[in-house]
């Protein structure tokens, strides 16, 4: 059994089905961290199926990729598993934004919200993929993100507009989170390679929507978009925060200290 | 194995498939439900497809489980059970029967057209307890992925709502 941190064959297919599945697993996993802890037992509830309803399209991403990754060297396949837990912090490809820390409950509002504004017309349009498998998982996604966004524009707006508490508390998350938006919207040539392909589409397509759909709630919730134009980045070619370091020794625990541990 | 066998023993897996039901709603059987969506007998092998109602059910095993137990049970030996995403599960594939099973059960079935369109989309939806329309929600996400937690204003019964999807 394989404890050791595994290879990864990054062909661009491989590379993108990692980076969605990475976003989705990561962000999954920080909502798991409030099962039990949210405010209410309702909003304890939704947090936790909006993470497993993430942690299922990690699911069916991975396993995308390791039917697209061609086999190692000494013939060994990777794997959902493998995938999940035996890669390290460098070579995981999630958004900056999933792995930051949970914060306060209007922290991790905002971070949803502003993540599902994106995703859902993101799934949507990934519906006409030229790749049936892909289209596929988008088609699923896209109605459950539909879910997660209106779940998460309603709290924005319910604290944004509550009590000056809940709205400076909202306004701060807000700016935490903003410069961390702006990698949801970059492509490479990996990418690139793809959308020529008619497989995906380009994720700077969805900007103006998203921008819009933010300024709506936004204004609704009397909050104010930061100005700061300046975007932080490194997630997708994996620089990442030291915070996804400790979030990968909870996760990967159990699989790497015991080796073939099964259910 | 002949086209007629094959016929035959199609009968008897969907038979012993009559028994599986979502362990989460269980007066619901996985056909009344949608989620089964092929049975397929070739040369005396049997294919079995499903589809999962949310990405991340955690149903879904244990239906898959409960389908190869049943068709064990019923002596029948050589089969596979495969889960598919495409065409994706929605709720109009709730049968009329699953509909009003779910009702007798205590759980108001889906509204359709209440899934999307605008982010504050109001739908109506009737108390399964005394059909009253003056309902409210009180939770968006309920006790499983596939339902939303709602009140009657009338008789005040907290109910379940199977979610539109």
């Amino acid at each position: 059994m394989v404890t050791n941190t595994i290879s990864v064959s990054e062909t661009p297919q491989v590379l993108y089905a990692l980076r969605r599945a990475d976003d989705a697993l990561i962000l999954g996993h920080r909502l798991s961290e409030c099962c039990g802890h949210a405010p209410t037992l309702e909003e304890d509830m939704a947090l936790a199926n909006i993470g497993l309803d993430l942690i299922g399209q990690a699911r069916a991403l991975y396993a995308l990729a390791a039917l697209r990754e061609p086999s190692l060297e000494d013939g060994r396949a990777n794997t959902e598993d493998t995938y999940a837990y035996l890669r390290d912090v460098g070579q995981y490809r999630n958004l900056l934004l999933c792995e930051l820390p949970n914060g306060d409950f209007g922290r991790i509002i905002m971070r949803q919200f502003l993540y599902s504004a994106f995703i859902d017309p993101y799934w949507r349009a990934m519906m006409k993929s030229s790749d049936a498998q892909l289209a596929a998982i988008a088609e699923k996604a896209e109605k459950e993100t539909a879910y997660h966004l209106r779940y998460t524009s309603e709290w924005v707006i319910r604290l944004g507009d509550g009590t000056p508490k809940s709205h400076d508390r909202m306004q701060a998350a807000l700016e935490f989170l903003w410069s961390y938006t702006g990698e949801m919207f970059d492509t490479d040539e990996a990418e690139a390679m793809l959308q020529a392909e008619g497989m995906i589409i380009d994720a700077s397509a969805i900007h103006d929507g998203w921008r819009t759909t933010v300024q709506t709630i936004l204004d609704r919730a009397t909050l104010t978009l930061p100005q700061s134009a300046w975007m932080q980045k490194g997630g997708r070619s994996g620089r990442h925060s030291e915070h996804l370091g400790f979030l990968l020794a909870e996760m990967q625990q159990l699989p790497r200290s015991e080796p073939g541990a099964v259910w | 194995m002949t086209p007629q066998t094959d016929a035959l023993l199609r009968t008897r897996v969907l038979h012993a498939l009559d028994d599986v039901t979502d362990p989460e709603i269980p007066v619901l059987t996985i056909a009344d439900l949608g989620i089964l969506r092929d049975v397929r007998v070739h040369n005396g092998v049997v294919d079995v497809t499903i589809t999962p109602t949310y990405s991340g059910c955690p149903a879904m095993n244990m239906i898959a489980l409960d389908i190869e137990t049943a068709l064990a049970r019923a002596g029948i030996e050589n089969f596979h059970v495969k889960t598919t995403l495409s065409p994706a599960w929605t709720t109009a594939w709730l049968s009329e029967a699953g509909r009003q099973k779910l009702l007798a059960y205590g759980i108001a079935p889906p509204q359709e057209g209440s899934g999307r369109g605008s982010l504050f989309g109001t739908v109506e939806v009737a108390c399964p307890q005394c059909g009253s329309t003056d309902t409210s929600r009180l939770a968006e996400f309920g006790s499983t992925s596939c339902k939303a937690l709602w009140r009657c204003n009338t008789c005040r019964e907290p109910f379940d709502y199977f979610r539109c999807h």
